[in-house]
């Protein structure tokens, strides 16, 4: 069964036809092209496959894509539009990256914060991140780019 | 200390607006086109099976599926160290979820649906699960044509037993040292299975294009190693070296797991059988943990007399390597842990068996750290124990027994320069050891621990390292390696290198992930040797490239060789303050002479590197002889903790490390790994283990039940402490580090898990339930 879905993806409007059991993560990487989002393991675990749907993150492994039908879905590449954003410029000074794989959702889910938020402590920033697996990084200098950047 | 422009400063990683922006691109967002295949594997559901028949007609009926392919197909062995492996599993399955047949269809929905079609008769063997099993006499063997593997002349297989490799180390007179000892203290110390969990999954896509060239694509920490393998294994169909080319984009993590050849192997060799289509195959995340390398379980049963003052004189440590069914990387940890047992202690008398035993659970092999933290979290343990019952502080025993500059190895070589001592020092200093950390709550106990780390690079001893650098018109520089970019920052650290040789700043370099057609050769990027080995090679090229530069200024310009020198991206001359020649005036285009024609032509550095004074060469039964090891990092680490006494809980408010990187070429890189490597260390006491059933299959194969850290998971916070004591024969002193800061994690906080309550866990991890556990059972 296929259904035609109208969203904003990244400020352009979108129609498309997906079949029902479409999953976002697999719509947006292969008949999209973005790539920001990844599959670290496809089952809602890991964060790395973080957008934003109408301003909140989501995991897109775990969204239908007819689920996004008159949404308005965001990725980092949609995020940045403007060229990199101030905290992903503090994520750099910050060196809160090492591999980058996990790098587009976490900077989603501290942009979400940081909106709701504008100067989360500590504790709130750990929290709001703890969706977003890292294995490389130890999350401290991540945690550090997002403090100094909301001082 | 001389002083740099580039070395030891800061730098913005060149990787890093690819990496926060979502532009870097990893394996799996290549694009191939609307003509690319997707392969799924049929699974071994036994862990020990002979395999009877593979009826996969009705698989092929689907429509979608274009091939399917079994062993049959692919009778070839592989290895990276032993010859042990099969592409696919021919008669025998030796651990739940091998491959047994591929699916290859035009969707990866269809792949896996093809997959579940094979059917496969098995008569299915006993299995041996653990270490101590596949030794008792009476075992079922694993591999009993094992006499008969090809292999590299420093392993030690034992035909018709389950041992792939025993590496044993006999030096002075251990059992006289025993008898004349005031104090023998001995022990048993265990560790599970981990995995690397790095977030992005293996992968790999093929192409064997109708010209007969194979091209892989592959999250690979090892092009040239993976083309090396896969020329050896695929030579029967006709491949060579120059057919095949490895191509190696970003890496979503590492950490050993993607070192040497595991399931890429598939993407070549399936490649072959679709001819002119590209075919991809991508773990999903059980897979991940179920078949790719695993860090090997360890049972050590340490041995170790003291005298009175505190004088160790005698180890003996048995190491029992739970290696998997295919050992063909992880016989080498075996082999380096081995080596390496005593820790960074100076001890006249030692022997170590380090035994690498085959077992139907999947294959062990590289994990940051290379068998030191296993080894380690027993000894650390075993030296906290014994300083107690001695009466001795247990960082000054640590101290007094702590490895020198020129102290003899276990291997009868020399320990190279070290800041251990400092590093202890410093640590001690920061943790404030010896003064009690009062509890503001009677339900919490406050501890400290201790532990000191020592790690060699372990490689063969002709692992070389080789870069090429090239001028572009502006004076900017492209450098080639094979070296990869794991996330520990190597593009950076490699520009830095040639930055300070050449002067041209570190943001006009660009250093780029390897394709093996168009990069030099890099063995492999693990064993943290690529700061050292690669970053020489680098030096060597920058070299290299200034000296034609000032062999074409003398030539074309009549300046005087030896006073010309670089700065700020110009030739200047020492006996000429007025001259100053910008390096993007000739680098390409030359320099003019004045009758119109010029001199010069493209600038290209080229270096390479291979350490000629090391030597795998030793005497089988003490491996005495030789130089197998390049040389030793070391340092020293501490924790505190608060444990709730009810639930077992356990909270870590502080960790200092201190690690000797010979010279610091980024700090910020390597406070980076001290930071990430503490907290992949403390996830392996506190948190992870791999769970498997009686039958051998992997129960927690998933971020759910096997659970990493997450950002409220981690200490309060991290002091780290760079010592540079130089390597000299490494890029401006540097050595590696990478892999060390995980090492020291777990034996520091066993040790203060037991000054905070007074139990000692022996066994990893070291739950909040077994504490709790451990507490009730004191209280009955």
């Amino acid at each position: 069964m296929k259904r035609e879905i109208n969203f904003v993806l990244n400020g352009e409007r979108v129609s498309m036809e997906v079949r029902g059991n479409e999953i976002l993560l697999e719509v947006l990487r292969e008949k999209l092209g973005l790539k920001s989002p990844k599959c670290g393991c496809d089952k809602g675990d890991c964060g790395t496959c973080t957008v934003m749907i109408n301003g909140k993150t989501v995991r897109s492994c775990l969204v239908l894509a007819a689920e996004i039908d008159k949404c308005d879905v965001l990725t980092l590449e949609g995020l940045m539009q403007g060229g990199l954003t101030p905290l992903q410029k503090s994520f750099l000074e910050h060196n809160s990256f090492q591999c980058g794989f996990c790098t587009p959702g976490v900077i989603l889910s501290a942009t979400e914060l940081l909106r709701k938020n504008p100067r989360p402590d500590k504790t709130e920033i750990q929290e709001a991140l703890s969706g977003n697996l890292c294995r490389c990084t130890g999350y401290s200098p991540i945690i550090e780019a997002i403090r100094d950047f909301s001082k | 200390m001389e002083d740099y422009k580039f070395i030891g400063k800061p730098a913005v990683r060149i990787d890093g607006k690819e990496k926060i922006s979502g532009a870097a691109r990893f394996v799996d967002d290549l694009d191939f086109g609307p003509g690319l295949l997707f392969a799924a594997i049929v699974e071994s559901p036994h862990a020990h099976a002979l395999i009877k028949n593979i009826d996969y007609a009705e698989a092929l009926k689907l429509s979608g599926v274009v091939k399917i392919v079994t062993g049959k197909d692919f009778p070839f062995k592989f290895g990276l160290y032993m010859h042990d492996r099969y592409i696919f599993a021919q008669d025998r399955v030796r651990f739940i979820g091998e491959q047994v047949a591929a699916v290859i269809a035009r969707d990866a929905a269809t792949a896996l649906e093809g997959a579940k079609l094979v059917k496969v008769q098995y008569s299915v063997l006993p299995a041996v699960l653990d270490a101590q099993g596949a030794l008792e006499k009476e075992t079922v063997l694993l591999h009993p044509d094992l006499g008969g593997y090809k292999h590299v002349p420093w392993f030690f297989p034992k035909a018709g037993t389950n041992i792939a490799h025993l590496r044993k180390v006999r030096k002075g007179d251990v059992d006289k040292a025993f008898s004349s000892a005031d104090y023998v203290f001995e022990d048993t110390y265990s560790v599970p299975r981990y995995a690397h969990c790095a977030l992005e999954v293996h992968g790999a896509v093929g192409l064997y294009d109708n010209s007969g060239r194979l091209t892989v694509w592959t999250a690979s920490q090892s092009p040239h190693t993976q083309r090396h393998l896969f020329a050896e294994a695929l030579a029967p169909l006709g491949l060579s070296h120059k057919d095949i080319r490895v191509i190696t984009p970003f890496v979503g993590g590492g950490f050993g797991g993607k070192a040497g050849v595991s399931m890429e192997i598939l993407g070549a060799a399936l490649a072959t059988a679709v001819k002119g289509r590209p075919v991809k195959i991508l773990w999903s995340r059980a897979q991940e943990f179920y078949n790719t390398y695993q860090r090997q379980g360890l049972v050590a049963r340490i041995k170790a007399g003291f005298k009175k003052d505190g004088t160790l004189l005698a180890l003996d440590n048995t190491l029992y390597w739970d290696a998997g069914a295919y050992v063909e990387y992880g016989a080498n940890v075996v082999n380096a842990a081995g080596l390496s047992a005593s820790g960074p202690y100076n001890i006249p008398n030692v022997r170590i068996d380090s035994y690498c035993v085959y077992t139907n659970l999947p294959p062990g092999g590289p994990y940051r750290g290379f068998g030191y933290s296993e080894f380690l979290f027993g000894l650390e343990s075993h030296l906290n124990e014994i300083a107690k019952k001695m009466g001795i502080d247990p960082v000054e025993l640590r101290r007094k027994n702590a490895i020198r500059e020129g102290d003899i190895l276990n291997y009868g070589g020399k320990m190279n320069a070290s800041g251990l001592l400092e590093a202890i020092d410093k640590v001690a200093q920061e943790i404030e050891w010896g003064k009690k950390v009062p509890s503001r709550d009677p339900n919490i106990a406050t501890g400290k621990g201790f532990a000191l780390f020592w790690k060699a690079p372990a490689m063969p001893p002709n692992a070389g390292s080789s870069a090429f650098l090239k001028f572009n018109e502006d004076g900017s520089l492209n450098i080639l390696i094979s070296g990869m970019e794991i996330g520990q920052g190597l593009l950076t650290v490699i520009a830095q290198i040639a930055a300070e040789v050449l002067t041209v700043p570190v943001e006009n370099i660009r250093v780029e992930t390897p394709d093996t057609d168009r990069n030099p050769y890099e063995w492999q990027t693990v064993a943290s040797h690529l700061t050292w080995g690669c970053g020489k090679a680098v030096e060597r090229a920058a070299i290299d490239a200034r000296d034609q530069i000032f062999d074409l200024i003398e030539r074309a310009l009549n300046r005087k060789r030896e006073a010309l020198y670089l700065e700020d991206a110009c030739v200047k001359s020492r006996s000429d303050g007025s001259f100053s020649l910008p390096l993007r005036d000739f680098v390409i285009a030359g320099i003019p002479m004045e009758d119109g024609t010029y001199r010069g032509g493209p600038i290209i550095g080229r270096g390479m590197f291979m350490p000629e004074f090391a030597s795998a060469a030793s005497d089988p039964e003490t491996s005495q002889g030789g130089k197998p090891n390049v040389h030793y990092t070391v340092g020293a680490s501490a924790v505190t903790v608060e444990i709730d006494r009810q639930t077992g809980k356990l909270r870590i408010p502080k960790v200092v490390l201190a690690v000797d990187v010979g010279r610091a070429i980024n700090p910020d890189l390597i406070k980076g790994q001290i930071t990430g490597g503490i907290l992949q260390g403390i996830a392996t006491v506190l948190y992870e283990d791999m769970r498997f059933d009686e039958k051998g299959r992997l129960i927690n194969a998933n971020f759910a039940d096997y659970k990493i850290p997450t950002s409220v998971d981690i200490p309060d916070e991290v002091v780290p402490i760079i010592i540079e004591i130089p390597q000299k024969d490494g890029p401006y002193g540097a050595r590696g580090m990478g892999e060390h800061t995980m090492i020291p994690v777990a034996p520091m906080i066993a040790n203060a898990v037991e000054d905070a309550l007074g139990i000692r866990i022996k066994s990893m991890p070291i739950t909040a339930e077994k504490i709790a556990l451990r507490l009730l059972e004191g209280k009955k």
